[in-house]
């Protein structure tokens, strides 16, 4: 160990440390003060893939993936269609399992009532005649005990999260009277009400208004200062407006530690894609070519 | 009227009327997670296997619900474990277990030596001559229903609404899916006895179509569907009575009639509304 320590300020980094960490060479921005049961962890990785193949059906989708997601990042994921964003998305939530290597969450992702991670799908399979108020599904994600009815404490908190997304005044509201902008701030607020540490998102705009952009993204630049965002795009222009850094997916995995767009990103997303500029409002000089 | 109010003197129709309580309670609710899941097919399935074990049971000599409740639950959970695997199309499946279960049903009520008086009974159910032990085991079951539904209200919202997110918050999705099969199972057992194998499927549905008209909220939908199927049902003996036609049929036929109704009312209060 002692042979590899060098001169200098900074940190030591053992050969052993350098060989686990290689393709994580990001250094956390914040971290997280965790106190439970009277134990106290300082959290700097909230979810870590490590080697991670997965797919469907025996087929692998995404092939030695490694991710770290840290308290204060906004990861914004890009590729093709078929690449294995969603695939991503899902081992991440542990909705599927991966043949080959590890995903370990933090601790600190693992409350006492809740799991804490909010989850704002692309668009929910769902049945519009389903008997549920705007309330009714947000409390589906306030942290409760399982058992009994929702009490007082449990529809303040949903009522806080409906406040966060700016639909509080549709409270009443049959969920499947709801036009496509306004369910995804309602699900986006059932993604809140579960007091997630990371959130992530699998392309939060693709059936909806553009009326809806335009307030999600502000949205949840204000949320990524209390949580990780992790979320699939189409839209590189968001994607440099507003992430931190850039996670191109096509089968491999490549984190761009920045969120500038440029031939290296360009070339992992193999695809002519839209111009990009710079501005207070993301948007295209030329149409799509398709 | 006067030969109406006779009737509560008799055993047997304050029987009928305590199995018609106990069905709506069960009905009502379980019907309404049914419906709500849109797994009218699949109940559908498991009311007609469940004549596989009705068959088995008059076999063998023992209570035919016994048999009943056997082959409806094994094969709800084989629906249940078989439709996340992709081996076979859950409608196919069910399809199979449907005819399956009628199959073995009458090839043991074929072979069983004798006549089998009561077997119409099990088919088009009959209120009249439900036993101690019919009531006995509908009121654990409507309690039953009852207790786990407020218990695990939550639970069940969440995952009815949407299982994949149940998933990502770590909640017991397939224990929930799982218990709430049993139960969907047990009430349509014992609905046998009070409407028959060929018309469960009514009380399962059609007060939940009622109640749907006026609400739009899970909870309000169960407890609505309750009040409607006991109206309906009370409504339904009392024209068996009086016109003196089969108590299951006549109550189906009630239970339709106050969905036109619901839906007629409905429509001139819209119609009002928009005038106004």
């Amino acid at each position: 160990m002692m042979t590899d320590s060098f001169m200098g300020d900074g940190p030591v980094l053992s050969a052993k440390d350098t060989e686990n960490k290689q393709s994580q060479p990001r250094a956390p921005r914040s971290y997280i003060l965790y106190i439970c049961r009277y134990k106290a962890f300082l959290v700097e990785t909230l979810i870590s893939l490590q080697h991670v193949t997965a797919g469907y059906e025996g087929k692998a989708v995404i092939k030695e993936v490694n991710l770290d997601v840290l308290p204060d990042d906004f990861i914004g994921v890009i590729g093709p269609n078929g690449g294995g964003k969603t695939t991503l998305l899902k081992v991440m939530l542990g909705l599927i399992r991966p043949f080959k290597g590890k995903v370990t969450y933090s601790p600190a992702l693992q409350g006492e009532k809740q799991f804490k991670i909010g989850y704002l799908p692309q668009w929910i399979q769902h049945d519009s005649r389903y008997p549920a108020s705007v309330m009714d599904v947000v409390l589906t994600g306030v942290p409760t005990q399982s058992f009994g009815l929702y009490g007082k404490m449990a529809r303040m908190a949903a009522m806080e999260a409906l406040e966060k997304t700016g639909v509080a005044d549709l409270t009443r509201k049959p969920f499947g009277e709801l036009s496509g902008g306004q369910r995804q701030k309602v699900l986006l607020a059932r993604a809140l009400a579960t007091r997630p540490l990371v959130l992530i998102l699998d392309e939060p705009d693709t059936f909806t208004d553009q009326q809806f952009e335009r307030d999600l993204y502000p949205m949840l630049r204000e949320f990524n200062k209390n949580m990780a965002i992790v979320m699939v795009s189409h839209d590189l222009g968001i994607i440099a407006s507003y992430v931190k850094t850039i996670a191109c997916v096509n089968g491999g995995l490549h984190h761009h530690p920045s969120n500038m767009i440029d031939e290296k990103v360009l070339a992992s997303y193999e695809c002519p894609i839209d111009i990009i500029t710079h501005g207070d409002l993301p948007h295209r000089v030329l149409n799509r070519h398709d | 009227m006067t030969g109406v109010l006779e009737l509560f003197g008799y055993t047997f129709f304050q029987h009928a009327l305590l199995a018609a309580l106990l069905t709506s309670i069960a009905c009502g609710i379980t019907g309404t997670y049914i419906v709500t899941r849109r797994l009218v097919f699949l109940s559908g399935g498991i009311t007609h296997a469940s004549f596989g074990g009705i068959g088995i049971a008059f076999y063998l000599g023992i209570y035919p619900l016994a048999g009943a409740a056997v082959f409806a639950i094994i094969s709800a959970l084989l629906i249940v474990f078989f439709s996340k695997r992709d081996a076979i199309r859950p409608d196919s499946l069910i399809g199979m277990l449907w005819s399956f279960g009628m199959a073995v049903g009458t090839i043991f009520i074929f072979i069983t030596s004798g006549y089998t008086p009561n077997l119409m009974s099990y088919l088009f159910g009959n209120i009249l001559t439900v036993t101690q032990l019919d009531l006995t085991l509908l009121g654990l079951l409507a309690t039953g229903v009852v207790v786990v539904f407020m218990l695990l209200y939550p639970l069940i919202l969440s995952v009815s609404f949407d299982e994949e997110f149940a998933r990502t918050r770590r909640q017991p999705v397939q224990v929930i899916n799982v218990v709430l099969m049993v139960l969907v199972s047990l009430s349509i057992v014992m609905t046998i006895r009070v409407a028959g194998i060929v018309l469960v499927i009514s009380y399962l549905t059609i007060p939940q179509a009622v109640a749907g008209i006026f609400t739009r909220r899970l909870s309000s939908l169960m407890i609505l569907s309750v009040i409607i199927s006991i109206v309906g049902s009370l409504l339904g003996l009392w024209a068996a009575y009086v016109y003196d036609i089969p108590s299951g049929a006549s109550i189906i036929f009630t239970f339709i009639l106050l969905f036109l109704l619901a839906k007629a009312f409905r429509s001139i209060q819209i119609k009002v509304a928009a005038n106004r």
